[in-house]
């Protein structure tokens, strides 16, 4: 324990071993190795989807309702008019139930709840929800709303087995959101007067509200993917129909069914339809970006 | 203050009543959502009910026989269709979605990050079916070669070689999970890994370690139950996961013989057959629903313990385990 300069042989011995800069350079290749091979399905599904999905698309392919027409070369398929306007029908009645609810119990939890034994139940059932698979949200509505008043699928029950699904998302972004806004604003406003209800609608929820969008952009484009809940709750018709009472196609729902067909034809069908949905998500997913980035608080 | 009279800065009764009225509104919504669950959850073991008679709950669970026809409902080829493609998405899906988190946090230029990230979350924006569409036409087919080829070399080995590939198997169900579960593993361990003190990255870095060492001795130690439980939650979602599965698994309802083989799972099993089932037969399959959702139930809860535990800020033990591991590096340079 000198405290001479060290020798150059000193300086030798601080250097990094053949084998452990072997090793280093192994575990990094690895490690790039396997991020390469977890982007090589995204691009392989684009390419795909591009490839197949863009042959199928014309004008008629979105102006006409698919047909029953799948053994007869001659006659027309049809195109995907009622899967989209279904998609867009269900998702957005369920958008309007699952949104407001959300942010009220967002709201209460943040605002009145707080660490209360009955907000951290509510916090754990909202996360049971989050687990709970697609395809039993279906059949609990299948449960109630099918068996339950003896009727059959209809487009509003598929809208309720997705707005199941989104509550959850809702919930747990807007409360994410909700918590950043500063306890100085609260505290500003209700030392100014303001009862609660005020606060919350005047001062706190504006304030969140564009941060809340992402959270709710990004559970729409969940819904608008999801087949398992429609498949017994809204499907399948082929007819477009703007009666949320009625049986409902919807574009995850009639990808689903064209995937099992024999028909080359209807299998590009479903091609076509999913390049749609999956530009429809994208672009919800886009514009929720954006807008986080504009918000302040996301 | 005199009694009975209200102060003047008091609100009367009337102009207090729009804040009781949010109060117990919203507070009545939040207890909507408990007693929706428990109300759902109870009318399902209703109708699970008469399956269960049927059957017994462990007969339903263990039997290994599903036949509609002869009204015989044993589970058992759904349930390890289930786990086995949930296993071969976590082998698979795991070790990417670290490394992924790795690469975007440790190893990638900082520029590259965003974009990285940006990249991965696509994937899950990506829905169930179009997943289901590609793998059949696309991924099972291409595959089926090198399957083949695998199942003649390793045949010594029981389930995995020996028999026939055919297009949809298990196999390719648990990689396509394994590519829809990537996005929520890897985004959970890059968010672990962000709570990693640079301090102990620094101080690994500074005792002389390369970055792999690093990585080794000061990370990934400190994000393991972090990890595990995103694992978890992912596992959570390949057991869930219906209608990709349900195109690419094949489908039979025996349990398959081999690894490349066509198997049934028990979300595939309901999305397909609740058509048109009645009876005792609608009853069994609400009954593989019951199963599903309470074996999600449980994954997730112990996701959620583990993903909380290591989230939450880490105490002295830690920052003494992570001294104890950076000890041999430690010795090794000084030592040499």
């Amino acid at each position: 324990m000198s405290a001479q300069a060290p020798t150059g042989e000193q300086f030798a011995r601080f250097a990094v071993s053949p084998s452990r800069r072997r090793k280093d350079r192994l575990a990094r290749g690895l490690i790039t190795a396997g991020t390469v091979i977890a982007l090589i399905p995204l691009v392989l599904v684009i390419y795909y989807l591009l490839k197949k999905g863009l042959g199928s698309w014309s004008w008629s392919f979105f102006s006409t309702d698919p047909t029953g027409n799948t053994f007869f070369k001659t006659s027309s398929i049809g195109g995907i008019k009622s899967a989209i306007l279904g998609t867009i029908e269900i998702v957005a009645l369920a958008s309007v139930i699952a949104i407001p609810i959300g942010i009220g119990v967002a709201v209460w939890l943040v605002e009145y709840g707080r660490e209360s034994w009955f907000a951290q139940l509510v916090r754990f059932f909202v996360d049971v929800l989050t687990g709970v698979p697609s395809i039993v949200f279906g059949l609990f509505i299948y449960i109630v709303l099918v068996v339950g008043t003896g009727s059959s699928y209809a487009g509003y029950k598929g809208s309720l087995a997705l707005s199941l699904l989104m509550l959850p998302v809702v919930i747990r972004s807007a409360e994410v959101i909700l918590l950043l806004i500063p306890g100085s604003l609260r505290e500003s406003a209700l030392a100014l007067g303001a009862p609660r209800w005020k606060v919350i609608f005047r001062i706190v929820l504006p304030t969140a509200l564009p941060g809340m969008v992402t959270g709710i952009l990004l559970s729409i484009a969940r819904a608008a993917g999801e087949t398992a809940p429609l498949l017994f709750t809204a499907a399948t018709t082929r007819n477009t129909d703007f009666n949320l009472g009625h049986f409902m196609n919807s574009l995850p729902v009639q990808i689903y069914n064209d995937v099992t067909s024999p028909t080359t034809s209807v299998v590009n069908r479903a091609w076509g339809a999913a390049l749609t949905l999956v530009v429809m998500i994208l672009l919800l997913n886009l514009i929720a970006r954006l807008v986080s980035r504009r918000s302040r608080l996301a | 203050m005199p009694g009975g009279e209200r102060s003047i800065l008091e609100r009367s009764p009337l102009a207090r009543l729009p804040d009781r009225a949010l109060k117990y509104g919203l507070t009545t919504l939040a207890g909507l959502i408990l007693a929706l669950i428990v109300y759902f959850f109870v009318r399902l073991v209703g109708e699970a009910h008469p399956a269960f008679a049927h059957q017994g709950v462990f007969g339903f669970v263990f039997g290994n026989d599903w036949n509609v026809s002869a009204n015989k409902f044993g589970a058992l080829p759904l349930v390890l269709g289930t786990l086995i493609t949930s296993a071969l998405a976590l082998l698979i899906g795991v070790p990417i979605a670290v490394a992924t988190a790795l690469y975007a946090n440790e190893l990638c230029p900082l520029r590259l990050r965003g974009l990285l990230t940006v990249l991965v979350e696509l994937l899950a924006a990506v829905p169930s079916v179009v997943y289901g569409l590609w793998g059949i036409f696309f991924l099972a087919p291409k595959l089926q070669g090198a399957e083949q080829w695998v199942a003649d070399r390793l045949s010594f080995i029981p389930f995995i070689g020996g028999g026939t590939v055919t297009i949809p198997n298990y196999f390719v169900a648990g990689l396509i999970l394994a590519i829809m579960i990537l996005p929520i593993v890897s985004a959970i361990a890059r968010e672990v890994m962000a709570t990693v003190p640079a301090d102990h990255k620094e101080a690994a870095l500074g005792l002389g370690a390369t970055r792999w060492e690093m990585i080794r001795t000061a990370v990934l130690p400190y994000c393991r139950a972090g990890i595990v439980g995103g694992a978890m939650l992912g596992l959570g979602r390949a057991i869930g996961e219906t209608i990709a599965v349900t195109i690419v698994i094949g489908d039979a309802p025996q349990l398959g013989k081999h690894l490349f083989g066509q198997g049934y799972s028990l979300a595939a099993v309901i999305a397909n057959e609740f058509g048109e089932a009645t009876g005792l037969h609608r009853s069994a399959l609400f009954a593989a629903g019951l199963v599903l959702f309470v074996l999600t139930l449980l994954v997730n809860a112990l996701a959620r313990v583990l993903v909380s535990r290591a989230s939450r800020t880490r105490g002295s033990s830690s920052t003494l385990r992570a001294a104890d591991e950076m000890q041999p590096i430690a010795e090794a340079v000084a030592g040499a």
